[in-house]
C-alpha cells in the first residue's frame, strides 16, 4: 500500500516540474550565468582559474540550490495540498524524503550534468573531473535535505527567502569545505577518500534524520 | 444504543489572546451530520482544523473510537476525510491526476472510480485539462469529487467527513448533488462536520454547535 503512494509521490512531482519548467530552468541558467561572471570578473587567466575552478562551481551550485528550495513547499502550501499530505495516514517522513529527492533530481542534477562542461571553461585540471562530480553528488542532496527543513519552517511567511538563507547557509560551510577540499586535493593528486568518506557520513545522516524534522516542521507551520 | 465515535472534550483554543471558544464538548454518533455555526472569525474552520488533526487544540483532546486523535493517528487518519477552505487541488495537475494523488495518499488505487466521480459531478470531458483552467466551482466540484470516491470504495460505514463551507462557488444542482451525497453518506452510517451558511434539506439525525 505504501509503495504505491510512494510511486504516485513521485509521479506527480516529475509531472509538476515538467509542466513548470522555468522552475527547473532558472537554477540551471542562474548556476551557468553565476560561474560565467568568474572568468569576466576577475581575471581569464588559465593559471588563476584553474585554481578557483572547483570552489566556484560548488559555490554556484550552492546559491542556486537556494534559489529552488524556496519554493519546495510553497505551492503546496497555496493551494492544500501540503495539509492533505499531513493528515495521511501513509508514513509522512518517507513520503517528504521522496519528494526532496524528486526536487532534488529535477533542480539539482542538471546542475550536476552541466558542471564538468564548466569545468572545463574555467580550466579545472583533468584530474580534478571525477572529485567535482562524486563531491557534488553527494554533497548536494544533504543540501537538499537539510535546506527542506528551512524551507518547511519558512514555507508559511511571505518572503521567507531570506529567512531560508540565514538559517540554513551557515549549516552548509562543513558540507562546501569537504566539497572543495576534495577537488583540491584531487587536483593536487592526492588521497581524497577521507573527504568522500565524511560526506557520505553526512548524507546517510541527512537522509535519516531530515525528513523527520522537516515533517514536524511541516506542522508547527501550518499550525500558524 | 450506538456509540459515539468521536469525541471532543473541553476545547479551547484562541488566536494571540484572542478566546475562540472553550470548554467546548460534544460528541457524534453514526449517521449525524453536525452543523457548526457562527459568525466570521468566530473559529469554524480552526475547530474544524482541530478535529482533522492539522492543528493541536491548547487544551483538551479529541477522541475517536475512544483513542486520542493524535495517538494511533492512522486509523483516524484512513477514515477521515477533511476539505478545507483550500481544496488541496493542484492547477498545474488535471483532475484526474490530482484525485489519483489525494486516493494514493489514503492507500487507495483507482479502478476506474475517478472517472466515475467525476461524471457524477458534472466534470465528463474535464478529466485531463488541467486544473487552472477549469472555472471556480469546477475546482471545487473536483474536491469534492473525492467523497464519491470514498463512498463507493469503502465498506465501513464508520467514515468521517470534514468538510468547510463545502458550497463555495457551487451552483444549484451542484447544491442538491452535494445534499444528496451527505444524505446517502449519513444513511450509510457515515458522519459530517460541516459549516455552511446554506441551510441543507437533510433526513437524517442533525446537531448543531454554535460558535462565538
Amino acid at each position: 500500500m505504501y509503495w504505491y503512494s510512494i510511486k504516485t509521490m513521485i509521479g506527480r512531482e516529475l509531472l509538476i516540474a515538467a509542466r513548470y519548467p522555468a522552475e527547473v530552468l532558472n537554477p540551471l541558467v542562474f548556476f551557468l550565468m553565476v560561474v560565467t561572471l568568474f572568468p569576466l570578473g576577475i581575471s581569464p587567466e588559465p593559471e588563476f582559474l584553474a585554481k578557483i575552478a572547483g570552489p566556484v562551481i560548488w559555490i554556484a551550485a550552492l546559491l542556486a540550490m537556494m534559489l529552488s528550495l524556496d519554493s519546495l513547499f510553497k505551492n503546496d502550501f497555496d493551494d492544500g495540498s501540503l495539509a492533505q499530505l499531513l493528515i495521511t495516514p501513509s508514513p509522512l517522513a518517507v513520503l517528504i524524503l521522496v519528494k526532496v529527492l524528486t526536487h532534488w533530481f529535477t533542480t539539482v542534477f542538471p546542475i550536476i550534468l552541466l558542471a564538468p562542461l564548466l569545468g572545463a571553461m574555467l580550466q579545472l585540471p583533468a584530474e580534478g573531473y571525477r572529485a567535482l562530480l562524486l563531491t557534488l553528488l553527494l554533497g548536494t542532496p544533504i543540501i537538499s535535505l537539510i535546506g527542506a527543513i528551512g524551507a518547511a519552517l519558512t514555507v508559511g511567511l511571505h518572503r521567507g527567502g531570506v529567512l531560508l538563507s540565514l538559517i540554513v547557509l551557515p549549516l552548509f560551510i562543513p558540507i562546501l569545505v569537504f566539497g572543495t577540499g576534495a577537488i583540491e586535493a584531487a587536483t593536487l593528486a592526492m588521497q581524497y577518500n577521507g573527504q568522500l568518506a565524511m560526506l557520505s557520513a553526512m548524507l546517510l545522516i541527512a537522509l535519516l534524520v531530515t525528513p523527520i524534522a522537516t515533517a514536524a516542521a511541516l506542522k508547527i507551520s501550518i499550525n500558524n | 444504543m450506538p456509540q459515539a465515535l468521536l469525541r471532543a472534550e473541553n476545547l479551547r483554543f484562541e488566536y494571540d489572546d484572542l478566546l475562540l471558544f472553550e470548554q467546548l464538548s460534544f460528541s457524534v454518533m453514526p449517521g449525524e451530520v453536525v452543523y457548526i455555526e457562527g459568525p466570521n472569525g468566530s473559529g469554524k474552520t480552526t475547530l474544524l482544523k482541530i478535529l482533522s488533526g492539522l492543528i493541536d487544540p491548547i487544551e483538551g483532546q479529541v477522541y475517536w473510537q475512544d483513542k486520542p486523535i493524535n495517538r494511533g493517528a492512522r486509523t483516524y487518519q484512513q477514515a477521515m476525510l477533511y476539505q478545507g477552505h483550500q481544496s488541496g487541488i493542484k492547477d498545474s495537475l488535471s483532475a484526474r491526476e490530482n484525485l489519483k494523488w489525494l486516493m494514493s495518499l489514503k492507500g487507495l488505487r483507482d479502478v476506474g472510480q475517478i472517472e466515475e466521480a467525476l461524471a457524477a459531478s458534472n466534470l465528463a470531458g474535464f478529466e485531463d485539462i488541467p486544473c487552472g483552467h477549469l472555472s471556480a466551482g469546477q475546482k471545487r466540484r473536483v474536491g469534492l469529487a473525492r467523497l464519491l470516491i470514498n463512498d463507493d470504495n469503502h465498506q465501513t460505514a464508520e467514515k468521517l467527513w470534514i468538510l468547510d463551507e463545502p458550497f463555495t462557488a457551487i451552483d444549484k444542482s451542484g447544491v442538491a448533488a452535494l445534499e444528496a451525497t451527505i444524505n446517502k453518506h449519513a444513511q450509510r452510517g457515515g458522519m459530517v462536520m460541516i459549516t455552511t451558511h446554506q441551510e441543507m434539506q437533510l433526513t437524517v439525525p442533525t446537531q448543531r454547535i454554535v460558535l462565538g
